[in-house]
């Protein structure tokens, strides 16, 4: 016992080489492998992974106009950076946009979003905003007052797809670039199995989604560890934005997240692990999945009548604030009194013992 | 004679009511008062708490007929058949149990009443597998664990049951303590005891002739192996399982109840009293351990969690070794055969390729790979070499020796329990002849000396 603790000492305290070049001192430990390396070669092993990433799964061609979906967060800084940087090193030939969404929280997006009018002028790259309440007319504070803390990020999220396809076009994009890492997409693939969506679980592992529609969006961080980004933004001095919305506390992916720190605890490499077993998933074909069609409304991509958004508008404009919330019980055709009626019988339940949203029956 | 009870409040109640319909309203109210609530489908018995608004009797039909629709309608049991039941002890086996004793106690009533007796009953016999010398359980309480078996056991007759309680160590020529204990990663350890578990079940079915393998498997076990399974990376396997039947056995694995929640079955064990072994709780650092606490957390927030996992994982396309052949139906009435003769249209599934040690089937990557080494390697691949060739990637992750660990790849081998290392020659041949017509080079196939 004494001799293990006397060499661990030892260890300590002489300089522990960098286990890739071997020349410089090892500074930091790389979350994704243990390996001790110093700090150019994290620049490079972590900027090369991504360069790699982006040729194999050929995520662009030459001439494409990128818009990269920026909150002023560490990911979408830190993407806005590497991408900028490999464009110049590799020639990749690319014109890159700064595109980010205003939803409208006060005490957090505002915030944000000075961040990045300062990234707009220290990488170089256009920025274009688009808020929520030019696009639907209501801001998230607004939705929240309506709805309560639960299932406001169904709202924000839905919306937020939209309002970056619609940006996207703004600006003549042909691709959207998003900062996801890899543990979001590992968060997702359990999300998905916890709440039994199969037809989201065989699409959320792509690293590209929305080839068929007008403005594909692809997302090169898919094998970037979280605390590897945070690391690098850290090093790098990079200048990004690092509060959590002050809505997420009750995100039912809390839980989700929680299991995968601590997962990444005992084993690193679960978290590619997980976005594995979800490349690997085989749907059965006995499987009911649902297809993609055009929304009636706003001719946005929908795989039912009306899309999501056009679905959760109507019912903030009603005053109906779980229509589209949880199973379908209540279609949008209904008479207005019965749907009244029916929701607030449900309303009883809206903050009951288990505050969840799923009808019961 | 119609009541309109206190809505009315012009007390039109007629006199001739106050007889038997006076009695039972006003027990009703006295109930509605005291809140004693009626068991929702019979209405006769009080509903417990625990039942889910159902009484004790409704609760026990309930659960015994989701055994006995996974039994029938899919075959589980023939009449012929030999079954062992694999009793950890546990609640959840407890019930398989005593669930199949039941089924089998009602056979054997028609076949005594019956006048022909053409179709036998079936036998069932029961395995405790013994492994606290393998792994570091309290090997003190393995005495009373094995009288407690004995006596449940034997108070489950007639008719009456072999009991085998067989001690891991004892199936095996090598060292299981040592092999197990070189296992660095906490998660490989449990796991590859659990192969090991799987591999000595099957070894004393063959040698008592049993040729059914029932496990104790519930819902909530199965939900916390999809989990586990996804954060290993085995996403491509996990379907193989959790599926009713398992014919990658010599003896097939079938789990009657799958369709339980281990919180159903706890219930049962107690309204009961069925007698079980109380499964004592490690604190478990391995991913295992964290998917189960983390179940457990998610089965407070909503109770029907693990049923939604299981839906969804059953939606994923199991293999066509998860049901039996078409001849082994022959005792399925012939209104339902067709369902299981009826063969997926589509192209023709070659056999899975199985990894040695854990049975799961190799992804076309991961057989990529074996093969591209195999063919790098030649003739003079070495016999250890060529099993660690044809393990998958999991296991060769978190089981076998990597440089860092005490014990040598050789060393390891040398201790695998001689069955496994057979499943690995077996496959190598048959990857071998299918597909030599794909190797470019004019390698001669290559030829193990021993099969055994």
């Amino acid at each position: 016992m004494e001799g293990v603790e006397a060499s661990e000492k030892v260890k300590r305290t002489t300089p522990r080489l960098c286990s890739l070049c071997n020349q410089r001192k090892a500074a930091l430990r790389r979350p994704k492998t243990l390996e001790q390396i110093c700090r150019e070669c994290f620049y490079n092993v972590f900027e090369d992974e991504i360069h790699r990433v982006i040729v194999e799964n050929n995520l662009f061609k030459p001439g494409d106009r990128i818009a990269i979906g920026a909150s002023g967060g560490k990911d979408s800084t830190v993407l806005a950076y590497v991408l900028s940087e490999l464009n110049k090193r590799h020639n990749y030939g690319l014109d890159l946009f700064l595109l980010s969404i205003d939803e409208g929280i006060t005490g957090y997006r505002d915030d944000s979003l000075e961040t990045v009018k300062r990234n707009e002028i220290q990488y170089g790259l256009p920025l274009k905003i688009v808020s929520y309440k030019e696009l639907y007319q209501w801001t998230m504070d607004e939705i929240v007052k309506a709805i309560g803390l639960k299932n406001n990020c169904t709202f924000c999220g839905v919306f937020r797809r939209q309002a970056l396809d619609r940006g996207a076009a703004l600006i003549q994009a042909d691709k959207i670039v998003t900062g996801h890492n890899a543990d979001d997409i590992a968060e997702t693939v359990l999300l998905n199995i916890l709440r039994g969506d199969i037809a989201r679980l065989s699409r959320c592992t792509s690293i590209t989604t929305g080839e068929d529609g007008p403005i594909p969006r692809c997302k090169p961080f898919k094998y970037t560890y979280e605390k590897e980004i945070v690391m690098y933004a850290y090093f790098k001095k990079l200048d990004y934005f690092s509060t959590e919305c002050i809505y997420s506390p009750n995100a039912y992916r809390g839980f989700a997240r929680e299991f995968i720190k601590d997962l990444e605890r005992i084993r690193p490499r679960a978290i590619l692990d997980i976005i594995r077993s979800g490349e690997d998933f085989r749907i059965s074909t006995t499987t009911r999945m649902p297809e993609q069609g055009t929304c009636q409304q706003c001719g946005y991509i929908s795989s039912q009548k009306l899309c999501k958004a056009c679905v959760l508008l109507e019912g903030l404009n009603r005053g109906l604030p779980k229509l589209g919330i949880g199973r379908k019980k209540v279609c949008s055709g209904e008479d207005q009194v019965q749907s009244k009626r029916h929701l607030e019988n449900k309303a009883l339940s809206f903050h009951g013992k288990h505050g969840n949203v799923e009808w019961k029956r | 004679m119609a009541v309109c009870g206190s809505a009315c409040g012009s007390n039109c109640v007629p006199k001739d009511t106050e007889g038997e319909e006076g009695e039972r309203l006003k027990r009703l109210s006295l109930e509605e008062e005291s809140s004693v609530r009626r068991c929702t489908k019979c209405a006769e018995e009080e509903a417990r708490k625990e039942c889910n608004g159902l009484c004790a009797g409704c609760f026990r039909a309930y659960l015994y007929g989701k055994f006995k629709l996974a039994v029938t309608s899919n075959a589980m049991i023939s009449p012929t058949d030999k079954v062992l039941v694999a009793f950890s002890g546990g609640p959840s086996s407890r019930v398989a149990l005593e669930f199949i004793h039941e089924m089998q106690s009602k056979a054997l009533a028609c076949w005594d009443a019956s006048n022909s007796q053409a179709l036998p009953v079936f036998t069932v016999g029961v395995v405790f597998m013994e492994e606290c010398n393998i792994s570091d359980e309290l090997s003190d309480q393995a005495d009373d664990v094995i009288a407690q078996i004995r006596s449940i056991v034997s108070g489950l007759s007639p008719p009456s049951k072999d009991l085998h309680i067989v001690p891991m160590e004892s199936l095996f020529s090598s060292d299981l303590r040592k092999l197990v204990g070189s296992i660095n990663d906490a998660t490989g350890r449990e796991d590859f005891v659990r192969h090991l578990r799987m591999l000595s079940l099957q070894r004393v079915a063959f040698e008592f002739g049993y040729n059914k393998l029932v496990l104790g498997l519930s819902a909530s076990g199965i939900a916390r192996h999809v989990l586990s399974a996804t954060v290993k990376g085995q996403g491509y396997s996990l379907p193989a399982d959790m599926q009713y039947v398992d014919t990658r056995w010599k003896a097939p694995v079938v789990l009657p109840i799958r369709d339980c929640l281990e919180q159903e079955l706890v219930t049962l064990c107690n309204l009961e009293s069925l007698k079980h072994v109380q499964v004592h709780d490690k604190r478990c650092t391995s991913i295992n351990g964290l998917v189960s606490s983390f179940i457990a957390r998610l089965r407070e927030d909503n109770s029907s969690r693990e049923h939604t996992i299981l839906r969804t994982a059953g939606k994923l396309k199991p293999f066509n070794f998860n049901k039996f052949s078409s001849n082994q139906y022959e005792y399925v009435p012939s209104r339902l055969r067709p369902k299981f003769q009826f063969i997926e249209t589509g192209e023709p599934e070659s056999p899975e390729v199985l990894c040695p040690i854990c049975a799961s089937p190799l992804t076309a990557t991961e057989l990529a790979t074996t093969r591209c080494s195999q063919q790098m390697k030649g003739l003079n691949i070495k016999e250890m070499e060529a099993f660690y060739l044809s393990c998958c990637q999991s296991c060769h992750f978190q089981i076998l020796p990597k440089e860092e660990t005490s014990m040598s790849c050789d060393g390891f081998f040398d201790l695998l329990p001689k069955p496994m290392v057979k499943r690995s020659l077996l496959r190598l041949v048959v990857s071998y002849s299918m597909h030599f017509s794909t190797f470019t080079t004019t390698t001669k196939p290559f030829v193990p000396n021993k099969l055994g």
